[in-house]
C-alpha cells in the first residue's frame, strides 16, 4: 500500500531519470546514446553536467506540481491519515479508489479519506455523504470539475509542454503523475497475491463467462448506484454528481441505450484473424471466401486471374485479394495484416488476413491483438503438414500467441485436401494431433472445431459439394462454422481507449489526417474531444468511418477509421491511444509483468535485450530485473530473485522499454494488459502488465 | 593511437606519452584515465590583461598544463574527451590550484602520470596502438519503418543515424500511401548512408532485416544510384552485405556479427569476439547453470575456487570513480589469470557489452560446476 502514497508524492524528476530519448517523431539524426551508454557517461560525475554536450533538461516539473495542487488535487501533497492498521489502510484506499472512480479527481484526497472515517469504511455511505454535503465546495474549489468540453487544466498545462517539447527537440520527461492517480488502485500493487495471479495467467483458462461478468458488472449492478467508471453511467445518476463533470462532448447520452439505439438488429461485430504457418493458403482460403459471398466482383476476380498468370503466380489469383501490396503479389507471401468484411448469417465479420512468414510475426501479432476469434490454417498436405507443426514451424507459434493475446474460441481449417484425395484419415490424424497440442496451449476442446476444406477449389468454404468429401464429412461449412462463434461482451462503459495502428492522410481533397485501429472500449461520436497519448494533445474527431461507411458513432470492438483535428499529428507514431481525457491511460518505460515463458533456448537473465509487442508496437527493451520465479499454475513464489528464468516457467520481471509508451495494468483492461515478448525472431514469452512502475 | 614514451617504475608509478589520432582513441584515452590522475596536455587559456590605462582585455593563448583530474566527460557521439581539474604545475597563465578543462584533440600528445599503472590500463594502451584493430565496419539494421546506421570499430559501435517514421499500413483497395511511404523511408535511410559512412576506410557495409526489406531497399538504393550517376555506391556494391536480422533494433547487431555469412567474410573483430563469448556464457547457463555465474558476489567466490575458465568484464567497471572498485575487478582480471584463466574485457560500446553491463558486468564461466553458489542469493545492488 505504501506506493499508492509514494505515487502521489513522488518527484518525477528523479523518477524518470536517464530517460533522454524523444519518442513519437521520426528523427533524421538521432543523436541520442543508448541508455547503456548513459550511464557511463555520468558515473564519474555525478554534478558535472555535460551541457555543452548533452540535450538539458526543461525545467517544467516545479511549474507542474504547483499547478497541480492548485487545482486542488493534492498532488505532491501528503494526506493526514491517522494512524491505521495495516488492514484498515487498505480498506481506506480500496475506499478511496472507489470514490475516485465515481467522483473522478474532483475529489481532493483528504475530502475522501475523512468522510471514509467518519462513515467506519463504508464507501456507499461515505459516498453519499460527499455528494450531499460537498458538492457545492468541490465545485467551487476544483475548476476541473465544472470545466464543460474544455480539456482539463492540467492537460492544458501538459499540453503546452507538449508543443514546447516538438518545437525545441528537447528531450521531455513524461509526466503522468495524475494519470497514474485517477485510474487508482484497486488491487495490491505487487501483484504476488494468489487470489488475483490466478486470473492474469494467459495460459489458464479465464471462461468467456467470466470476463463478461467482469465487464458486464458495470452494467448490471442493481439500484441507483452505478458502480460504472464512465462519465456516461455517472450522468444516470439521480445523485448531485457534478453534471459535466469530466465530459468528453456536450450532451453525453446513455451508453447503454445508445448502443441499443445503434446497434439492434444488426449482426453481432465478429474481429476473425486467420494465421498459421506460411503458405498454409490462408490468403487463398479467405479470398475465394469473400469471392464466393460476393464481396469481389467476377470482374475484379478475372483482372486477378489475368495479372497473376501474367507473373507466373496465377496459384496465387485467389490471395491478390487479400495480398494488394506489389511486394506481397510479386512475392506471393502476404507481408503485412489485411483487413476485409463480410457476413454470416448472424454475424458481421471483420476479417484480418495475417502473415505467416516468420520475419512478418510482429504484424501477425498486431492482428491477433485485435481479434476476438481465430481460424488456425493448416496444409494437409503430406509433409506440409509436419512442417509447420514441428518445432521451427509457425503452428504452433501463432496457435501459442493467439492464446496468449487473450482469444479463446479457435477454428482449426484443415487445407488443401485436394492435395491428399479428401483423405479421412489425414484428416483425422491432424486432428489428433493438433487437438492435444491445442489442448496444452491452453484451448478448452469445446472452444475448437475443425473444418476439411480446399482453399483453391471452394469447397467446403460456403457449400459441400465433393462427394469424396461428402462420403465422410456431414459437419458444417467454414462459414457455418464461423458463423458460430460466440462474440465477446464489449467493454462499452469503460473509459474510451483505441490503439493506434495507422495513420495516413484522408483521401479525398479534406486535408484532415486519418487514424485507423480498434476501439477497445467506451464509444465515440463525432465531434467528441479526445486525448491522445502520449503526445498529450486533444483532437476532436470530425468524422467515424467503419468499413469505409461514415457513422456517427462507434462501440467497442469496432474497427474504425477516424478523421481528425485539432493538433499537429505529424508526431503521433504506432502505439499511441486515443483516451478520455478525463481518464487518459498510463504511460510508461517501465514495467512490472507477469511472464509464462515458451520453450526457449536461451535461459532468461536480467539486462536480456527483447522487442515487447504491444498491440500495434513494438520496441526494444531489457528485461531489467527478475523479481521472482512464480509457479506456472498456482502463482505462489517459487524462487525469490532467480539468476536466470529457464523454459516452460513462469515469472515476475520488471521490463524497461527504451522509450515511454502508453500502457494499462491488466487487471483494468484485460486486452491492453497483454504483450509478448521476443528476442532473435522468436517468441519467448507472453506478458502481463502486473504494475506501471 | 601513437606511443611516444613509456616510464613505468617497479612500483606500478610512471608516466606515459600518447598522440591519439582518431576517434577511436579518444575512447581508449578515455577509458586510460581516471580520477585522482595527473595529465599534462596543450590547451587554450583565456587570460585577462589589464593594461597601464586600466582597460582589461581578453586574450586566448597556448599553453602546456598539467592538471590533477576530477572530472572526466566523454561524448560518445562527437568523440570528444574532456577532464577537468587543478593545475598542478607553476605556470604564467594559471595558477596553482586554479580549475581548468582540457580537451584532449587529436594529433597532439598528452601525458599520463598515474600512481599505479595497472594491468588493464597497461593492455588497454597495447589494444590502442594495434594498427590491426582498425577495422571499420558500417551496419544498417532495418524494419519497416525503422533504420539503424552504425559504426562497428574494433572497440566502439556508434549509431550515427536513426530513422524512425510511420508508415501508413496496406489499406483495402489502396496500397500508393504504403509503398509512398516506403520509399520516403529507402530515400531517409540511403541518405543517411551517404553522409555517415566514409566508403573509403569501411571495408563492408552490413545491410540487415527481416523479410525482404533489405533486398528492397538494396535494389532500390542500387537504382537510385544508376539513376544519378553515383559513383561512391556504384564502385562500392561489392562491399554491401545482406544479412538477415529479426528486427531493425541496434541489439540485433548481434545476430548480425554472429552470422556465418559475416564472419566469413570478416577476420575475427573485437566486436564478433564479444558475441561469441557472451553467447558461450548463456549456453552454458541453460545446459549446466552451475557453471556460469554473473554478479560480483558470486564470481568472486567461484574465483576463490579457482573455478574461472572465463572470465568476462565490462570495461565501464575499470572506469569506475572509486579506486577501490577499479581495484577489486583488477585484482580478480589478475587472479583469474593467474590461475590460467581466460579473461575477455567487453567493450560497453558493444551491443554484447551493453548487455553485460546489464547483466552486472561481469560474468564467469567456471571449469567445473559449483552447485553451491546457485543457493546463494545475488548480491542486493545487483538487483538495482
Ligand atoms: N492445392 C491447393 N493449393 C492451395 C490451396 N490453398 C492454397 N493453395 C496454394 O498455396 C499457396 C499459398 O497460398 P497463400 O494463400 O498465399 O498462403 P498464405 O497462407 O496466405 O501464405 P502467407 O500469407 O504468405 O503466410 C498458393 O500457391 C495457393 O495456390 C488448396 O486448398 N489446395
Ligand atoms: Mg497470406
Amino acid at each position: 500500500m505504501a506506493r499508492h502514497r509514494n505515487i502521489r508524492t513522488m518527484n518525477y524528476d528523479e523518477e524518470y531519470d536517464g530517460y533522454d530519448d524523444v519518442y513519437g517523431h521520426s528523427v533524421e539524426d538521432d543523436y541520442a546514446s543508448s541508455p547503456s551508454m548513459q550511464h557511463f557517461l555520468y558515473d564519474r560525475s555525478q554534478e558535472h553536467q555535460m551541457s555543452a554536450y548533452m540535450q538539458s533538461d526543461i525545467p517544467e516539473e516545479d511549474e507542474l506540481v504547483s499547478d497541480e495542487s492548485k487545482s486542488g488535487n493534492d498532488v505532491g501533497v501528503p494526506s493526514r491519515i491517522p494512524p491505521l492498521g495495516e488492514l484498515e489502510q487498505a480498506q481506506l484506499y480500496s475506499c478511496l479508489d472507489l470514490l475516485r472512480d465515481r467522483m473522478g479527481d474532483a475529489l481532493s484526497e483528504q475530502a475522501g479519506i475523512d468522510a471514509i472515517l467518519a462513515c467506519n469504511f463504508d464507501a456507499e455511505k461515505a459516498l453519499d455523504q460527499l455528494l450531499k454535503t460537498s458538492v457545492a465546495s468541490t465545485l467551487s474549489k476544483s475548476t476541473k470539475s465544472i470545466i464543460k468540453p474544455k480539456p482539463a487544466p492540467s492537460i492544458q498545462v501538459e499540453k503546452i509542454r507538449g508543443s514546447e517539447v516538438r518545437d525545441g527537440k528537447t528531450p521531455v520527461k513524461v509526466v503522468s503523475a495524475k494519470k497514474v492517480v485517477a485510474t487508482g488502485f484497486s488491487l495490491p500493487p505487487t501483484g504476488t497475491d494468489a487470489s488475483s495471479s490466478a486470473d492474469r495467467q494467459p495460459a489458464k483458462q479465464e471462461s468467456a463467462v467470466e470476463e463478461t461478468s467482469r465487464q458486464l458488472g458495470c452494467l448490471q449492478t442493481p439500484g441507483a448506484t452505478p458502480r460504472s467508471t464512465s462519465p456516461a453511467d455517472r450522468e444516470a445518476t439521480p445523485s448531485a454528481t457534478p453534471k459535466s463533470q469530466s465530459r468528453t462532448r456536450e450532451n453525453r447520452v446513455d451508453v447503454a441505450s445508445e448502443y441499443v439505439k445503434e446497434r439492434s438488429g444488426t449482426k453481432a461485430l465478429l474481429n476473425l484473424v486467420v494465421v498459421g504457418h506460411v503458405d498454409a493458403g490462408k490468403s487463398t482460403l479467405m479470398g475465394h471466401m469473400l469471392f464466393r459471398l460476393g464481396q469481389v466482383s467476377s470482374k475484379q476476380m478475372h483482372k486477378y486471374e489475368q495479372e497473376s498468370k501474367k507473373l507466373g503466380k496465377q496459384s496465387f489469383m485467389y490471395a491478390w485479394v487479400l495480398d494488394e501490396t506489389g511486394e506481397e503479389r510479386s512475392r506471393g507471401i502476404t507481408m503485412d495484416v489485411a483487413q476485409s468484411q463480410f457476413e454470416t448469417e448472424t454475424k458481421s465479420i471483420t476479417l484480418l488476413d495475417a502473415p505467416g512468414h516468420r520475419d512478418f510475426i510482429p504484424n501477425m501479432i498486431f492482428g491477433a491483438a485485435q481479434a476476438d476469434v481465430a481460424l488456425l490454417v493448416v496444409d494437409a498436405t503430406t509433409g506440409e503438414f509436419e512442417t509447420g507443426f514441428e518445432s521451427g514451424g509457425q503452428t504452433r507459434e501463432h496457435a501459442l500467441l493467439v492464446r496468449s493475446l487473450g482469444v479463446s474460441q479457435l477454428g482449426v481449417v484443415v487445407n488443401k485436401l485436394d492435395m491428399v484425395g479428401w483423405s479421412r484419415d489425414r484428416f483425422n490424424e491432424i486432428v489428433a494431433r493438433l487437438g492435444a497440442f491445442l489442448k496444452q496451449a491452453g484451448y478448452k476442446e469445446q472452444d475448437v472445431f475443425y473444418v476439411p476444406v480446399s482453399g483453391l477449389t471452394g469447397e467446403n468454404l460456403t457449400a459441400l459439394d465433393e462427394p469424396k468429401l461428402t462420403e465422410w464429412y456431414s459437419g458444417p461449412t467454414l462459414l457455418q462454422a464461423i458463423d458460430k462463434f460466440r462474440p465477446p461482451e464489449r467493454p462499452l462503459n469503460r473509459p474510451v481507449r483505441l490503439v493506434i495502428s495507422d495513420i495516413f492522410k484522408s483521401v479525398g481533397g479534406s486535408s484532415g489526417c486519418c487514424l485507423a485501429g480498434r476501439l477497445e472500449s467506451g464509444m465515440m461520436q463525432t465531434g467528441d474531444k479526445l486525448l491522445i497519448m502520449p503526445l498529450n494533445e486533444i483532437i476532436q474527431i470530425k468524422n467515424i468511418a467503419i468499413n469505409e461507411v461514415s457513422k456517427g458513432s462507434c462501440f467497442a470492438g469496432d474497427q474504425v477509421v477516424l478523421t481528425v483535428s485539432g493538433a499537429d499529428l505529424s508526431d503521433v507514431s504506432l502505439g499511441s491511444v486515443l483516451c478520455d481525457p478525463s481518464q487518459p491511460i498510463k504511460v510508461t518505460s517501465r514495467i512490472e509483468a507477469r511472464i509464462v515463458i515458451f520453450n526457449i533456448d536461451i535461459p532468461i537473465t536480467k539486462g536480456y535485450p527483447v522487442v515487447i509487442h504491444y498491440q500495434s508496437l513494438s520496441e526494444a527493451a531489457t528485461i531489467s530485473k527478475l523479481i521472482a520465479q512464480i509457479h506456472k499454475s498456482t502463482g505462489e513464489v517459487v524462487r525469490k530473485r532467480p539468476r536466470c528464468l529457464t523454459k516452460q516457467t513462469s515469472g515476475l520481471v520488471e521490463i524497461e522499454i527504451s522509450r515511454p509508451i502508453c500502457m494499462e495494468l491488466y487487471k483494468d483492461y484485460r486486452e491492453l494488459g497483454r504483450f509478448m515478448i521476443r528476442a532473435n525472431g522468436t517468441t519467448i514469452a507472453a506478458g502481463l502488465v502486473t504494475g506501471i512502475l | 593511437m601513437k606511443l611516444v614514451s613509456r616510464y613505468i617504475e617497479r612500483d606500478g608509478t610512471g608516466r606515459v606519452a600518447l598522440i591519439p589520432e582518431n576517434p577511436e582513441d579518444m575512447w581508449h584515452a578515455y577509458n586510460l584515465i581516471s580520477h585522482g590522475d595527473t595529465i599534462r596536455a596543450s590547451t587554450i587559456r583565456k587570460v585577462q590583461t589589464e593594461s597601464a590605462t586600466g582597460s582589461s582585455s581578453s586574450s586566448r593563448v597556448r599553453t602546456m598544463l598539467t592538471v590533477e583530474v576530477e572530472t572526466i566527460d566523454f561524448d560518445t557521439q562527437a568523440c570528444v574527451l574532456r577532464l577537468k581539474g587543478r593545475n598542478v604545475e607553476e605556470n604564467p597563465y594559471v595558477k596553482m590550484g586554479a580549475y581548468h578543462t582540457v580537451d584532449i584533440e587529436p594529433n597532439r600528445k598528452f601525458s599520463l602520470t598515474k600512481a599505479c599503472w595497472d594491468i588493464v590500463a597497461l593492455e588497454r594502451i597495447d589494444m590502442a596502438c594495434d594498427p590491426s584493430q582498425n577495422a571499420d565496419v558500417a551496419a544498417v539494421i532495418m524494419h519497416e519503418g525503422l533504420a539503424n546506421v552504425c559504426l562497428v570499430t574494433g572497440a566502439m559501435t556508434l549509431v550515427r543515424a536513426k530513422i524512425d517514421v510511420t508508415i501508413p499500413r496496406k489499406r483495402k483497395g489502396s496500397t500508393s500511401q504504403h509503398e509512398k511511404g516506403l520509399q520516403k523511408f529507402y530515400d531517409t535511410v540511403l541518405q543517411a548512408i551517404l553522409r555517415h559512412v566514409n566508403f573509403e576506410v569501411t571495408r563492408c557495409i552490413l545491410l540487415a532485416s527481416p523479410g525482404f526489406v533489405k533486398d528492397h531497399f538494396f535494389e532500390y538504393m542500387m537504382q537510385w544510384a544508376s539513376k544519378n550517376d553515383n559513383r561512391v555506391l556504384i564502385d562500392n556494391k561489392s562491399k554491401f552485405l545482406l544479412i538477415h536480422a529479426s528486427s531493425g533494433f541496434k541489439h540485433s547487431l548481434k545476430e548480425v556479427l554472429a552470422d556465418p555469412a559475416v564472419t566469413s567474410r570478416m577476420a575475427d573483430t573485437k566486436a564478433m569476439a564479444e558475441v561469441k563469448a557472451l553467447e558461450n556464457f548463456y549456453a552454458v547457463l541453460q545446459t549446466e547453470p552451475s557453471r556460469a555465474f554473473y554478479g560480483l558476489k558470486h564470481v568472486l567466490k567461484a574465483n576463490e575456487g579457482q573455478a574461472i575458465d572465463t572470465l568476462l568484464v565490462s570495461d565501464n567497471l575499470f572506469r569506475s570513480q572509486s579506486v577501490e572498485e577499479r581495484k577489486t575487478y583488477v585484482k580478480l582480471v589478475e587472479s583469474v589469470r593467474d590461475n590460467g584463466g581466460t579473461t575477455r574485457i567487453f567493450s560497453s560500446l558493444h551491443v554484447s557489452g551493453e548487455q553485460l553491463t546489464q547483466l552486472t558486468g561481469v560474468a564467469a564461466v567456471l571449469r567445473f560446476p559449483m552447485p553451491e553458489l546457485e543457493e546463494e542469493p545475488l548480491d542486493s545492488d545487483e538487483d538495482s
